[in-house]
Formats: C-alpha cells, structure tokens, sequence
C-alpha cells in the first residue's frame, strides 16, 4: 500500500464493554502535518477510540493501519513500538518515579525505535522547552502541578520520537491561559516535525482553533467530519453536540 | 552480658537473612501485588539441588552457583505458567495458587530428595571468634552471610536505580498501563522481576541451610519470620523489608534465647498482629492509615 | 421431569433441610454398616475433614476471608478433647461442645484481628497462627505432653447405642464403626445448623460484605462484627472437627496439625467449590480416599513407602494450582455451569 508515512488510518473500528457498544464502526483518517481532533459529549467514546488504537482495549473489530501496516490486535507495547504515542486520559505519569526518570522512559522507547529512523529527541531538547522540568528533574513526579505534569507526558511521548501522537483531553484541569499555550505548542510542534496528532477534546473551541480536520463522535458513532473551520462555523452541529 | 552479646550478633546474622527474604517477597508484591507463599518451598528445593551437586562431589561453590540459577529458572518459569494467568483477578486466588505451589514443592522434595533431616555444609568456619578470652557467636560463616546479603542488596539497588532494566522493571511495577504504552514489555519485566525475587529467596535458603539440617519443610518458619519482616518494613519498600528484617532477626533472638525456643513462632505472630493491627504501613511509615 | 422433582420437595428451607439430614443419616446407615471396617474408620477420618471444611467454606467462600489457620484450631479443640476425656469422668458429648466452645472463644480473638486484614495479609497472619500454635504443645510439654502429645481415650458405645443398634442391623458394632457414626452425626448436625445459617440472614450479609465491601458498610452493616461472626462459626466447626480427630486417632500431637493440615483443608474447601457445603463434603472425600489411591499408584510405579506417601500432598499442590487457573468454581462451579446450560437447552428445544 502507498499510504504516506505516519498515516493513522482507521477503517470500521468497533469495540464493546460486555452489552454497551462503545465504538460503532468508525472510520477516521488522521494524516501527518495535521491536528485531527474528535469531539464528543461525555461518554461518545472518544477515550474507548484512543485506548483500540493503542492496544489497550481488545477484541475490537475492524482494523487500525499506520502508514499501511496492519497494526489491529498487535499488543500495546508492539503497537507504542511502531510509533504510535498515546498520552492517556489523566495523563499517565508514573508518580512514583521521578520527572527525569519518567522523561528516560520515554528516550528508551525512542532509541529502540531510532534504528526504524524515527526522528532523534534528547532530554536536553525536552529541557530547553520546558524549563520547569529541568528544575525538578530530581523530584518525585508526584511533586508536580498539573500543567507541569502535562509537559511532563507531552515531552515523554515527544522523547519516543512518535509518528503519531494520541492526546486524551490533555486542557482537561488546566487554567485557560495554560491552555492556550499547551494548544499554541501542539501545533507549532506539528508544524515543525510534520508529526500526526490524534487530539481528544471537550474542549471543542479551542481543539479546532488549531486542528486542521475534525470528527464528531456521538455514542460511538462518527457523526460529523469535516474541516475545522466548516465544524466550526456549523452552528447546529454545535449546539448538538459541542455545546458552544 | 556475653549472652546478651552472643544473642545479639545471632540475631543480626538470622536478621540478614530474614532481610533478604523478605527483600524477595516485596519484589513480588511491588510488581504483582501477590505474596508469593511458595517463595520458601522454591528456596527449600534449590537448596537441596545444591545439596545433591555437593554430595555428588562438586563444590560448595558449584552448588551455591547451581542453585541460585536454578531459582532464576524456577522463579520465571513459576510466573510465566502459573501466575500470570492470576495476577490482576481476584486477590484470593492468588493466594491459593501460592499456597498450591508450597505443598506441591514440599511435596516433591520430599519425594526426589527424602523426607529426612540432611545436614548441608557451610563454606567457611562455625567456630566463633575469639574476643580476649570469650568466644563470641560470630563465625566466619556469619561474616558470609551478612557480606553475601549486602552484596546482593547492593547489586540490587544498583540495578534499580542505574541501569535501564531496573528503570523498565520499576515502571512495570507502579503502573503497567502506562509502562506499556511507553512501549516496555511488561509481561517480561514481571517475568524478570519473580526471577531475581526467586534468586534472592534462594539465596536466603542456603544461607539459613549453612551448617544446619535441612528437610522439606525447613523454610516454613522462615515464610513467616520473612513475611512479618516485609510487613515491618510495610511491604512496599525494600530498604524497609531490609530494616525489618533485621529487626526480626534480633526480636525473635532475645525472645528465643531470653524465653525458649519454642516460642519463636509465636512470638512472630505476636509481632505481625501487633505491626497489622497498629501501624499496617509498617513502623517507617509517616502516614498510619492503610487498608490491610 | 425438574417440576416434578421440585413440586416433591417441601417449600419451607427448615423442613427440606430436616429432609435432607434424615436422608443423610439413612444412607451414612447404609454405608456404614455396609462397608469394611477399613473403610469405615475412612468414613470417621472424612468426617472431622468435612466438619472443618465445612465450617472453612463458610468463612473463606461465603465472607471472602481466607484461613491457613484451621489446622491450628483444630489442634485447640484436639487438645481441649484430650484434656476433658483424660479423667474419665466428662461424658464425651459433653467434651465435644466444649472443645466447640473453647475453640470459639480462640477464634473470636483471632477472629478480632483478622476482622481487619484481607487477602494476602490474612492469610500471611493465619499462617503464623498455623506454624506457631503446634509451639504451644512444646512449650507447656507437663500439660500438654510436648512433641509426644496426649494420648485420647475414645469413647465406647454405650449399652442403648449398641443395642438400638444391634435392633436396627443386626451387625455388630465395631469401634471404629461406632466413632464414624459420632463424627457423621456430629457432621450432618453441623451441615444442618451452616445450611439454615447460610440460606438465612446471615448468609445473605456475609455475601453481600464478600462482594462489594464498601457498598454494604454504606448500607449500614457492621463490618466488623459480622466478621467476627463468620470466624467464630467457622473455629467452632473446627473445633468440633479437632475433638472428633483426636477421638478417632486417638491422639493429640503437634505433628497432626502441622500447616500441612490446614492447606489440605483449604484444598478440600478449593476443589468442592468455594461457598458450598456440598462442595466441602466432596472435597473431603477427596482428603480421604484419594492419598491410598496415589499412594497405591506411587508403591507400583516403584516409589518407596514415604515417597509415595508424599504423593497426596503433591496431588493437592498441583490441583489447587490447576483448579485456581482452569475452573476456580471448583467442581460445584463445574456443576452449576453444567445444570444452567442443561436449562438454557431444555428451555430453547
Ligand atoms: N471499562 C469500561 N467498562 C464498561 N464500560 C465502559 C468502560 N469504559 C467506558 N465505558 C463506557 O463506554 C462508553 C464510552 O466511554 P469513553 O470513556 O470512551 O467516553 P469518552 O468519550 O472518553 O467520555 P469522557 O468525555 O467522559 O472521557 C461510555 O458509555 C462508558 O460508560
Ligand atoms: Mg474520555
């Protein structure tokens, strides 16, 4: 298959808890060098979406495909291994460790990774970004407020030198002005690695302020896809599901 | 007063060893949350490995090397097959499957090996120093025991804290969720993890076999001597398992040598219902509260 | 075919538990009088087994607490039998509900701080119990007679017995007979009184404290308390099976209670089925006739006499391992899914 590099393609992916069906066959497609965001209400499925992708929800149907390879059933440490970085709902730092060790954790997986020629990330780099982390490297991540905690996990999954990077409501808990600066570097960040980016919001405004396509979930169903901007402008669709 | 020394440096050299077994039951218990109950029936059987190979003519180092192996084999192979399908169901099963091990362990020793006491050497003297004109009860083979202990605690730490295995073991164990989503082979670290615990556990066999009697249920005291010395130390943290292993060590000391020895065992009960029922995170614990 | 089967059985859970105890007892009859005295003082070992897991179901499958420590209070009742039984004077029924009762009390005090322990804590806690009580008989060696422990005068049958007896039969009443008949009607009494408990009340509670904890403290149960309760049945039974032992073998020894015991009961308790006395019954007959039958097979396959004896336990090793991983409902679980599928087919055709 031709698919580009970094391509996430998803093809009538479903997936159930017992009776409740909580992905009903969905297709999206996320590309490289764009923001993809999928919005929803509350119970959508938008975290059981990002949890098949990464393997950690099994026995879904329908396949998930990166740049053409067939990645669907694979194991979640396989599937972290092709490139995929998935930063969880909650955000999934390891309290016990500490922010250096957490970031080396996410260097690990990047140097098994480099010799597929992903692209080189050093804690220097992530430190130069966020300068609140060199700070602490020696800390317990526990010690850390919850922005810091945030350029904790998105400097982790940088560090694993990702094609694709799953973000699960990362504004979630965070002050407005930390949002917007969070946003601002998620899209500098695409436009400067040509990284894909798979972003999970509630925060319908400010997802599509920078995304570049969208997809609206509703009950485990794709009920909308457009490009940001029309997603944005639809005023009944957003009164529907968005609620801005 | 040369009693009161005597049942002092015992107590330290029994310490060292409850240390390192207690070390290997809070590897088990930080990665899995599972108290591995056969950890003294596996130790009991890769003693009598080492026992066998001496017999046959080997060396003691030959025998000592042979069965620290064999409990890394034993120790991944018992996870790989037999625990993984329990570990995150329901926490009495678990159990049972430990205790399962246990008696079938015991049981097959008794059956390759014999039911009899065996005595098993040590490598070095059991004559204890002399200090001035009193014979103190501290043997060169205590002196092997404490440094072989530390050696072990040592490379441990070093493991843990330096190198990238002990990195990925370390996040296995606090959260496999997230460990696998940073794309480390979980099922692998805890395979790792029940093998070193094993090591250490068969470690803590031979030296407690060292010039003493072995049969199959010789390490059953030392399941619970071990155990209470993990809960001191509140289970979670190897530095306290090493703490509360020591401290244990010496308890059940004075209360052996002050009371009779009969009364050990209960003693050691005594100790883990009073740390349980006041302080179940352990004495180092800042915090009291914990749901035990 | 089913709803005549259950139209048959009476509505009240009293009476159909009477129902059930009579039916016992003509077919322990029948079975005992049947059968060698081999295999008789094989029914009177089955019976404290099935007392003990009886009363270890109800604790560990029906409250959720596990035990290693019924092996330990097994030895109390044993001992306190022996103690009573020494003089001649305590009629042996009247030793029996002492040992229940003094048992009981231990187990109220162990059960006090067990109240508080769960999972892998409890069973660590009960093991010391398990390996450090057989000290106890060492250490006060001029009461208790130290490793050598105290030897037990068991019970004759008395003249009505033997005569109702011989009334009933015609047979004789050997002695291991008459003891088998002790521990089965003490069991079938005991099954009555866990039966009623479990389908009553405190059933319901201690299943609902076992499956969701935090929901029936909301609903105002006293936690603690009702755990108690569950270890207090439970030691009682064991000590009502430790007084039967030590009328059987006739001895009361440190080396019959090690915490080899007390994992055999857990066995027993595993195999049958967590929860269920039918289970407990069945997983006792286990504890009884399975080590000849491997030991059999062990002294064939050229084992020496105490390898093959170690058989068993190894036997028992390997199934709660094998029951835990493959069925953990144990066979009444494999039963139950057998019946329900029965049903579903029967309902559907
Ligand atoms: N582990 C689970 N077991 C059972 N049902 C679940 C589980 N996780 C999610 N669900 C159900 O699946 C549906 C989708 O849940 P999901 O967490 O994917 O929604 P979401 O869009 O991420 O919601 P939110 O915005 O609240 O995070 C919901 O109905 C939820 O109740
Ligand atoms: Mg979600």
């Amino acid at each position: 298959m031709a698919e580009p590099r970094g391509t996430l393609d998803i093809r009538g992916l479903s997936a159930r808890y017992g009776p409740v069906t909580a992905l009903d066959a969905v297709d999206i497609t996320a590309s490289p060098g764009r923001v993809t965001a999928v919005l929803g209400a509350n119970g959508a499925g938008k975290t059981t979406l990002l949890r098949t992708i990464s393997g950690l929800v099994k026995g879904a149907d329908g396949s998930v495909l990166l740049g053409g390879r067939d990645l669907t059933g694979a194991s979640a440490e396989t599937i972290a291994r092709a490139g995929i970085a998935h930063v969880p709902e909650g955000r999934g730092v390891i309290t016990e460790l500490t922010v250096e060790e957490n970031l080396r954790l996410g260097e690990l997986l990047g140097t098994a990774r480099r010799g597929k020629g992903g692209r080189e990330h050093r804690l220097d780099t992530v430190y130069e970004m966020f300068p609140a982390l060199e700070q602490r490297r020696r800390r317990e991540a526990n010690s850390l407020s919850g922005g810091e905690r945030q350029m904790l996990v998105i400097g982790r999954a940088l560090l694993s030198a990702p094609e694709v990077l799953l973000l699960d409501e990362p504004s979630l808990g965070l002050a407005p002005r930390i949002v917007a600066q969070l946003f601002a570097l998620i899209r500098d960040l695409v436009d400067r690695e040509g990284i894909t980016v798979l972003l999970v919001e509630q925060n319908a405004r400010s997802a599509l302020s920078i995304a570049d396509t969208g997809f609206v979930l509703n009950l485990g169903r794709v009920v909308a896809a457009a490009d940001a901007a029309s997603l944005a402008g639809d005023a009944d669709l957003r009164h529907a599901y968005l609620g801005f | 007063m040369q009693q009161f020394v005597n049942i002092t440096l015992n107590g330290l050299s029994q310490g060292a060893i409850y240390a390192a077994f207690a070390l290997a039951l809070v590897l088990i218990w930080r990665a899995t949350r599972i108290i591995n109950f056969a950890q003294g029936a596996m130790a009991m059987f890769t003693t009598y490995l080492a026992l066998t190979l001496i017999e046959s003519g080997q060396s003691y180092w030959v025998g000592f090397a042979a069965a620290l192996v064999a409990g890394l084999v034993l120790g991944a192979l018992v996870e790989r097959i037999v625990m993984r399908p329990v570990e995150g169901g329901p926490e009495l099963n678990a159990v049972i499957v430990t205790l399962g091990l246990f008696v079938a362990f015991q049981a097959l020793a008794a059956i390759l090996f014999g039911a009899t006491f065996q005595s098993f050497p040590a490598p070095f003297g059991l004559r204890g120093f002399t200090v001035g004109e009193f014979t103190i009860a501290f043997t060169p083979f205590s002196v092997f025991v404490i440094g072989s202990v530390l050696v072990v605690m040592l490379a441990l730490t070093a493991l843990f804290r330096f190198t990238d295995l002990g990195l990925r073991m370390r996040a296995s164990a606090f959260s496999q969720e997230v460990s696998r989503l940073l794309g480390v082979r979980v099922g692998r670290m805890l395979t790792l993890g029940w093998a070193f615990a094993a090591v250490v556990g068969s470690l803590a066999g031979l030296l407690i076999a060292g010039g003493n009697l072995v049969h199959p249920a010789y390490m059953d005291a030392v399941i619970v001597y071990g155990f209470v010395a993990a809960v001191l130390g509140g289970l979670e943290s190897p530095g306290g398992a090493v703490a509360g292993g020591l401290i244990t060590g010496l308890a059940l000391s004075y209360v052996s040598g002050y009371l009779g020895s009969e009364l050990v065992t209960l003693a050691a009960l005594g100790i883990l219902v009073a740390v349980l029922l006041v302080r179940p995170r352990g004495l180092f614990s800042r915090v009291a509260e914990r749901r035990v | 075919m089913r709803a005549v089967l259950r139209r048959l059985v009476p509505r009240s859970l009293l009476l159909r538990n009477l129902l059930g105890v009579v039916a016992g007892l003509v077919v322990v009859v029948l079975v005992l009088e049947t059968t060698s005295p081999f295999r008789n003082s094989q029914f009177a070992t089955m019976s404290y087994y099935a007392i003990a897991a009886a009363g270890l179901t109800v604790l560990t499958g029906l409250n959720g607490q596990i035990s290693l420590g019924h092996g330990a209070l097994m030895a109390v009742g044993a001992y306190t039998t022996a103690l009573l039984l020494e003089g001649g004077s305590v009629p042996f029924p009247l030793a029996m509900l002492a040992a229940a009762a003094v048992t009981a009390v231990a187990g109220v005090v162990v059960g006090a701080a067990a109240a508080r322990l769960h999972g892998p804590y409890l069973a660590g806690a009960t093991l010391a119990l398990a390996v450090g009580v057989p000290g106890l008989a060492i250490y006060f060696d001029g009461l208790l007679g130290g490793e050598q422990g105290l030897s037990v005068r068991s019970p004759r049958p008395p003249d009505w017995f033997a005569d109702a007896h011989y009334f009933l039969t015609a047979g004789e009443l050997g002695g291991a007979k008459y003891l088998a008949y002790v521990g089965w009607i003490t069991l079938l009494v005991v099954v009555l009184l866990l039966a009623n408990l479990m389908a009553g009340r405190y059933g319901r509670v201690w299943r609902a404290v076992r499956d969701d904890e935090v929901a029936a403290e909301l609903a105002g149960m006293r936690l603690g308390g009702l755990r108690i309760l569950a270890f207090v049945v439970s030691a009682a039974c064991a000590g009502l099976a430790g007084s039967v032992l030590a009328m059987v073998v006739r001895l009361a020894a440190p080396s019959g209670f090690t915490i080899v015991l007390s994992l055999s009961l857990l066995t027993a308790v595993v195999v049958g089925g967590l929860g269920s006395l039918t289970g407990a019954l069945l997983g006792s007959a286990l504890l009884v006739f399975l080590p000849p039958a491997v030991t059999n097979l062990g002294t064939g396959a050229g084992l020496t006499g105490v390898q093959a004896a170690q058989l068993a336990p190894l036997v028992y090793g390997v199934v709660l391992v094998v029951v835990m991983l493959l069925a953990p409902g144990g066979v009444m679980g494999l039963l139950r899914r057998l019946w329900r599928r029965g049903i579903n087919q029967g309902g559907s055709t």
